[in-house]
């Protein structure tokens, strides 16, 4: 796949086309911005948060091709061509999604800040969740596999309550539907 | 115990959890602001000496930068904002220590703002920094008063004396590490000055009223004219209780561009410009009779400073207020070195001096062959051990009670090292918690809508407490409406002046001028009303005000690796009424868990020669993750108390911390036979 | 972080051409990015040129002839820990991959970047710092500076930095041949060699030429790696570098005599370290945690601790002795 450097622009200047939320968007972009900044400095979608912009952390965890990863590390020309669900799209129209409704009955968040990688992380986990790879779901499971989300105020039990509540329904729904095949 | 969910425990959800589980609320540096020019700031590389030149050639030749600002050609600040040397940014070209701000880069887009950073090139002068804080270090003095304006030393009797009589003798040098807050939200500030010279911020702050204020005398602005909004505050744990240099340095910059300017610092940069907890190296000594009774008390602290700033942490007022005993002495000693100005951390005195005090406390019931509950009961206090003043509450007995009944303390063989599971040996730990629950004057309006609503208005803010929440049950209440028709506006300094959210005294503070305000609505029938709460507060019955707590931890630790991990705590606090037990539980065990950290983890190291702090960012400074936090539980009891003010509450943002890293530090005792005197309790501790 | 031009290559000859022809004085292969960016937003890495390998088709986890794996260097971190026949043949390797970094930068980074991921001691990552494999000649800031968490084998005066990959560490135990297209066409580099030790060049990590791109990992059929585990020990439960690891394979006869045995340290070196003394010492013999003691110090004795992480000798003796102990079953 070859690049289409725009004329006349550096060649440090890039055209890409990605798809955010479900909506397309072709932009010329500076190869050096990070798919964090495109979305938060570019197209005014705050919802991924930068915490510390080296990946350590997870506040940026959007959903990159249907899987979860930090948005911070990703450069956004060697992305092209992808499709990235941030926290602002996880929602259908006024309806949250069920982590979205799970992190505010469990209380899951003080601050917020660290919440919208939470809960995109939490929805990646939940569609990795491979019973012959990860065993059964547990709580120890969830803490491991969320563990690249740094929550500083403390709200980890309320987080783990939170996850295992969606999860579990999911994978109840799953074995219903797997009976019923 | 049974897993507690908070979705089981009634009360309001987080009025603006909505906001937050969807992306929509936004934080400071989150503003949508037409023409806004980013910058990013540029740290020193020495940690003392001067600063002999800039070539920011390279930096302006960028494409896309706009401007460098340095001493050289920065606006200046008010003549007396010496009196603030964190936030007099770009005024001089001398170096107090390494990461200190030297110059800001402001650019069209943060790629170029930060490549004009590393263009940056700074010639230094550079001096040898002292770095190290010791207990014999020849700089050590007695500041006048310590934070919060508590005296450098007391004590009664003769504690040397009593010392040498006592059957019974403990003297244990402990040492707490440097030690940050670290919010996720690193902080951040967008500056926009109108063409009549109004100056607005978006600032991440816990008091936008009194950050105004500070602002307005930095910058030589009248205070009518710098407004704060901070709707949103992605924590802070102390470090943004005061204005930190990001809000000067956007407010200079925008000021010299003519344009909005917005700037969020580095969490590299957290490391040395937003404050963070002393080191401290703490002696005690206890002295007690056969029995367990106290005889003598002596707890002193060793601490440090910036060469700029002098901050000395309260460390030994908690031994000023927990046990009884006829001789006490408690001091402070400060040190100004070559290091980044310490503040405030989450229980700033209480968190660190309570590790020490009640690890010697735990060796003491070693020592007395006590139960170290029992011990602790024994030494229990009529009065304020300091004031003698009569405690307007004081249910620490009935936490470790009901603690112990909850962790099942009873079954406990007290012999360490004894308990062995698999690769791991096993144990329990104990210790208690105390904060003051204090007040201070506040104000805000209310207002009766025609529609039946309610509009609250009051300068609080809410940095992950729970504020929004908590204010709008307490003015429903003082209303006697349903809280779906009470609106709280919060997070603005154009707001009723109002305490900032610190020292847990947010919610005392703006309940208190809430309640009064709504009472008076009720009274007037209707309209507005404006109210403030100086006279209460200086009325306040001179009483000893604390809240305390039991926290019990299990820990394990691999005898192969020496790794100890948190398989169970518990704390029980007696902290007056309980607002939002939903919130109030989350708040306490978030305190825990960095008491967890405090613990097992959290250390910032400076590097001995150059005074860098060299592990400057998450990977390096570990905070807790998921996986650390097995089964953190938070309950309390009840506790009536009418002398605080018109809830009845304490604060809770900071009691949750004090006593974790001692009952895991006793724990790990129980477990190994090891006393840990240093924090973090790292694997290379036990090894 | 400096402007940089971005290629993408259709194919690995390509990439090998785009790099070595671009004239661009500092030009770097970017996989997932995950250390890559990280060190560029630092300042420590600043290249003219990006060369996209993330896309040439090196995505694949195959079988090879004999039951031996060949994993295409594009493969993510998360894709292989869950690989089934990784998992069944290797299971160290999946381990090691799983008690790597978070599960989001696991699904971004690349196998082949893994590998070639940078140290983090603090004094290379941090330009205000002396560094010689950063910065040659500046010097060790380390040396005198803190060192808890640097190595205590094989380094040298000027660098004492360790190799921060878990993967490395199972695949230098199982004895993987990395794959590199280059210059000269492709040539096979065998585990442990991939790693240098730092001696007086610590800016070269590794034994690739400039140019050189890792395409594949080639795991040899190993019986004994069937019976294998990784073991990580770090300061936090999860999400954190070793302090110290230990990837260890274990076969015994049916009497009990140990056939294969292979083991490899993390966090201990400035490259994967492959104990192949201890390994020596337990060949052809039984296996008792007397003997596994008697192995463990016997390679420990070569090392040399610093004055801050004397500890890490008895952290990796313990952690070879038990992770053999478990993996014969017996008690330690």
């Amino acid at each position: 796949m070859a690049l289409h450097h725009r004329e006349a622009a550096p060649v440090t200047q890039v055209e890409i086309d990605l798809t955010i939320n479900g909506e397309n968007h072709q932009l010329v972009v500076d190869t050096r911005i990070s798919l964090l900044d495109l979305l938060r400095e570019r197209l005014g979608l705050t919802g991924a948060k930068k915490g510390c912009d080296h990946g350590q952390c997870g506040a940026c965890t959007v959903l990159l091709d249907g899987r979860r990863a930090n948005a911070c590390l990703a450069l956004a020309v060697a992305h092209d061509g992808s499709e990235v669900t941030t926290i602002e799209g996880l929602a259908t129209g006024d309806q949250l999604h069920p982590l979205q409704e799970a992190f505010i009955e469990h209380d899951a968040f003080q601050c917020g800040y660290c919440t919208p990688g939470q809960i995109c992380s939490a929805a990646g986990f939940i569609d990795e969740l491979d019973e012959a790879v990860d065993g059964p779901l547990s709580d120890d499971l969830i803490r491991e596999r969320m563990s690249g989300n740094i929550c500083r105020c403390g709200a980890y039990p309320n987080i783990v309550s939170a996850i295992r509540e969606v999860a579990s329904a999911r994978s109840g729904a799953a074995e219903r539907v797997g009976g019923a095949a | 115990m049974t897993p507690v969910s908070a979705a089981t425990i009634d009360g309001l959800r987080r009025i603006e959890g909505r906001d937050k589980v969807t992306g929509a609320a936004r934080y400071a540096y989150e503003q949508q602001i037409e023409g806004v020019a980013t910058a990013v700031a540029v740290t020193s590389t020495i940690a003392k000496g001067r600063i002999h030149g800039f070539d920011a050639g390279e930096t302006l030749a960028h494409p896309r930068v706009l401007e460098v600002l340095t001493y050289e050609n920065a606006p200046r600040v008010a003549e007396d904002a010496d009196s603030e040397p964190e936030l007099a940014v770009l005024q001089t070209s001398a170096v107090a220590y390494h990461g200190q701000v030297v110059a800001l880069v402001i650019a069209e887009t943060l790629e170029a703002a930060r490549e004009g950073a590393r263009l940056l090139a700074v010639e230094y002068r550079e001096q040898t920094p002292d770095v190290e804080l010791s207990d014999s270090h020849p700089g050590l003095y007695k500041p006048d008063k310590v934070n919060a304006g508590f005296p450098t030393d007391e004590g009664t009797g003769d504690p040397d004396r009593a010392l040498e009589k006592a059957d019974l003798v403990v003297d244990a040098v402990y040492s707490t590490p440097n030690d940050h807050n670290q919010p996720m939200e690193p902080h951040a500030t967008v500056a926009t000055w109108s063409d009549d010279g109004h100056l607005t911020l978006y600032d991440s702050t816990q008091g936008a009223p009194m950050a105004a204020n500070s602002v307005s005398k930095i910058l030589g602005v009248d205070s009518g004219r710098v407004r704060i909004i901070s709707h949103h505050v992605g924590g802070g744990f102390g470090s943004k209780g005061t204005p930190r240099p990001n809000v000067i340095l956007a407010a200079l910059a925008a000021q010299a561009l003519g344009r909005p300017v917005k700037l969020a610092l580095t969490r590299q940069q957290l490391f040395t410009m937003v404050g963070y907890r002393t080191p401290t190296i703490q002696r005690v000594r206890l002295g007690a009779n056969a029995d367990g009774t106290l005889t003598a008390l002596v707890h002193e602290a060793f601490e440090q400073s910036s060469t700029i700033k002098e901050f000395a942490e309260q460390t030994t007022t908690c031994s000023r207020v927990m046990y009884a005993s006829p001789n006490r002495r408690t001091a402070h000693r400060l040190v100004r070195l070559d290091v980044p100005t310490p503040s405030w951390k989450r229980a700033p005195g209480e968190a660190p001096g309570m590790f020490a005090l009640e690890s010697a406390i735990d060796e003491l019931a070693v020592a007395a062959g006590m139960d170290p509950i029992a011990l602790r009961i024994a030494n229990e206090p009529d009065v304020e051990p300091e004031t003698g003043r009569r405690f307007s509450s004081r249910n620490l007995v009935a936490c470790l009670r009901e603690g112990a009944r909850q962790f099942g303390w009873d079954e406990r063989d007290p012999t360490p090292g004894v308990r062995r599971e698999g690769r791991f040996l096993v144990g329990s730990g104990v210790a208690a918690s105390t904060y003051p629950a204090r007040r201070q004057p506040s104000s805000a309006t209310a207002r009766a809508n025609d529609d039946g609503t309610y509009l609250v208005r009051i300068g609080a803010a809410d940095i992950g407490t729970g504020a929004r929440t908590a204010l709008t049950r307490i003015a429903a209440t003082a209303l006697d409406v349903d809280p779906s028709r009470v609106v709280v506006e919060i997070g603005d300094s154009a707001l009723p002046f109002a305490m900032l959210a610190g020292g847990s005294m947010g919610t005392a503070s703006w309940g208190s001028a809430v309640v009064k305000a709504c009472r008076a609505l009720v009274e007037q029938g209707g309209g507005e009303v404006e109210v403030d709460t100086k006279e209460e507060v200086a009325a306040d019955a001179d009483l000893a005000k604390h809240g305390f707590g039991a926290q019990f931890a299990q820990v394990r630790v691999d005898i192969d690796s020496g790794e100890t991990r948190v398989d169970r705590m518990l704390g029980v606090f007696a902290v007056g009424k309980v607002i939002e037990p939903r919130l109030a539980r989350s708040q306490l065990i978030g305190g825990m868990v960095m008491g967890l950290g405090m613990a097992l983890m959290e250390e910032a190291i400076l590097d001995p020669r150059t005074g860098a702090t060299v592990n400057h960012d998450f990977a390096g400074y570990h905070v807790p993750v998921n996986a650390d936090v097995t089964d953190v539980e938070a309950t309390w009891i009840e506790e009536e108390d009418a002398e605080l003010n018109p809830m009845g509450s304490k604060g809770i943002g900071e009691i949750g911390i004090t006593g974790a890293p001692a009952a895991i530090a006793n724990a790990v005792f129980h477990a190994t036979g090891r006393r840990v005197r240093d924090l973090p309790i790292r694997l290379d501790r036990l090894l | 972080m400096k402007p940089f031009r971005f290629e993408r290559p259709e194919n690995a000859e390509g990439a090998v051409a785009t790099l070595t022809a671009s004239g661009a004085e500092h030009a770097r292969y970017l996989g997932g990015g995950t250390n890559l960016v990280d060190l560029m937003r630092l300042g420590v890495e600043t290249p003219d040129l990006l060369v996209d390998v993330a896309r040439l088709g090196h995505d694949a986890v195959r079988e090879t002839d004999g039951g031996g794996l060949r994993v295409g260097a594009a493969v993510r971190n998360s894709d292989l820990a869950r690989d089934p026949l990784l998992r069944t043949r290797y299971p160290m390797v999946s381990q090691a991959l799983l008690s790597g970094a978070s599960p989001q930068l696991r699904n971004l980074a690349t196998i082949g970047g893994n590998l070639l991921q940078r140290t983090r001691c603090a004094y290379f990552t941090d330009t205000s710092l002396d560094c010689n494999k950063r910065d040659p000649g500046s010097g060790c800031g380390a040396l005198d500076g803190e060192h808890r968490n640097h190595a205590i084998l094989g380094h040298s005066a000027a660098c004492i930095a360790t190799h921060p990959s878990d993967l490395a560490v199972a695949l230098t135990a199982v004895g993987a041949e990395v794959l590199v297209e280059g210059a000269a066409g492709e040539r096979h580099i065998p585990m442990p060699g991939l790693h240098r030790l730092p001696g007086d060049a610590p800016e070269r990590d590794t034994v690739l030429d400039p140019g050189d791109l890792i395409v594949a990992i080639q795991l040899p059929p190993l019986e004994a790696a069937r019976r294998s585990s990784y073991r990580k020990v770090r300061d936090r439960a999860s999400f954190s570098f070793a302090v110290v690891s230990v990837a260890a394979a274990l076969q015994c006869d049916e009497d009990g005599t140990i056939r294969d045995v292979r083991i490899a340290l993390g966090g201990v070196a400035h490259a994967p370290w492959r104990a192949e003394r201890a390994e020596e010492e337990l060949r052809g013999g039984p296996a008792t945690a007397e003997r596994f003691a008697a192995a463990a110090a016997a390679e420990l004795d070569q090392a040399r601790p610093l004055e801050q992480n004397a500890f890490k000798v008895p952290l990796a003796r313990n952690l070879i002795v038990t992770v053999l102990a478990d993996l014969a079953g017996v008690a330690a």
